[in-house]
């Protein structure tokens, strides 16, 4: 797989987008493959108890989802060194249906010495952030 | 209610070894829509120059929450985990996290403070393999909403 020429990089400029969807059976699948069972995760009637709208997405969830852009620009999965999120607003994932996602990755900081790129993330749910200050750095 | 404010700067012993599976990387990969073909096959993987499958870079969180629970599954934190949100995450790699890796765990508690109603815990996971080399760091902040707010 080819990877992205540093040099010919320019701040402020998209590398990746893609659109995602999430349906409860994904919620379900992650709940196993991460071993976070959280109730508020699948069950209806516990999210709502606890003041939710309804099941949400694993935060953990969104957060894996949209790395994977960046992964695949860099083409090397070892290539992110650093990665963080703050979780600003939960996805509610309907039955039946799904909860689309998009996603986002722009420059945000070049650093030529130690040839590592900031791509910052863009990650919208109904035209709302769901992630803020998304940021990861990858090694090139 | 409320977390109790002695356990910031309180460190655990480091966890029994976690083995990372080649499946268990594939079904996380598969879990958040991963791409790469370095995440399922070996052969991809070796052409990068790893060892194995490489885990998508939130894996470590799965090494990292076993730890964690140390610290929310003791009733003397008091932790409520119905009331818990998630707030923050950060994973630092120091190299990647590969099938074949076994992993040790030692969770430090960074912080705990109180604020608008909020009680913010933050830890720290520092991963090493078996030789003792680091692997990554997981910094995860858990917001403890107080029982007047909800």
């Amino acid at each position: 797989m080819s990877r992205p020429d540093l040099a010919a990089l320019e701040v402020g400029a998209e590398v990746a987008s893609r659109t995602v969807q999430v349906t409860r059976q994904d919620l379900v699948r992650y709940a196993g493959a991460s071993g976070d069972l959280n109730p508020i995760h699948w069950n209806e009637r516990f999210a709502r108890e606890v003041g939710l709208p309804g099941v949400i997405a694993h935060g953990m969830l969104t957060m894996g989802l949209a790395v994977d852009v960046v992964t695949a620009w860099a083409g090397d999965p070892g290539a992110v060194v650093d990665y963080g999120v703050r979780f600003t607003r939960p996805v509610p994932v309907p039955d039946p249906g799904s909860a689309e996602l998009l996603l986002t990755a722009t420059v945000g900081v070049i650093d030529t010495e130690a040839r590592t790129v900031r791509v910052d993330l863009t990650v919208t749910h109904e035209g709302a952030r769901v992630l803020g200050r998304a940021q990861a750095v990858v090694r090139l | 209610m409320g977390l109790n404010p002695s356990y910031a700067g309180r460190t655990y012993p480091a966890t029994a070894p976690y083995a990372v599976g080649r499946e268990h990387v594939r079904d996380f990969a598969r879990a958040v829509q991963a791409t790469h073909p370095a995440h399922r096959d070996p052969e991809a993987a070796r052409a990068l120059g790893y060892a194995d499958v490489v885990a998508p870079p939130t894996f470590a969180v799965v090494v990292a929450q076993r730890a964690e629970a140390q610290l929310i599954e003791d009733p003397e934190a008091g932790i409520d985990f119905s009331r818990v949100v998630h707030a923050d995450e950060r994973f630092t790699h120091h190299r990647p996290v590969v099938a074949g890796d076994e992993l040790v765990t030692e969770l430090h508690v960074d912080q705990v403070v109180e604020r608008a109603g909020l009680a913010m815990v933050t830890t720290r996971c520092e991963i090493a393999d078996a030789d003792g080399a680091p692997v990554a760091t997981v910094v995860s902040t858990l917001a403890v909403r107080g029982e007047a707010s909800s």
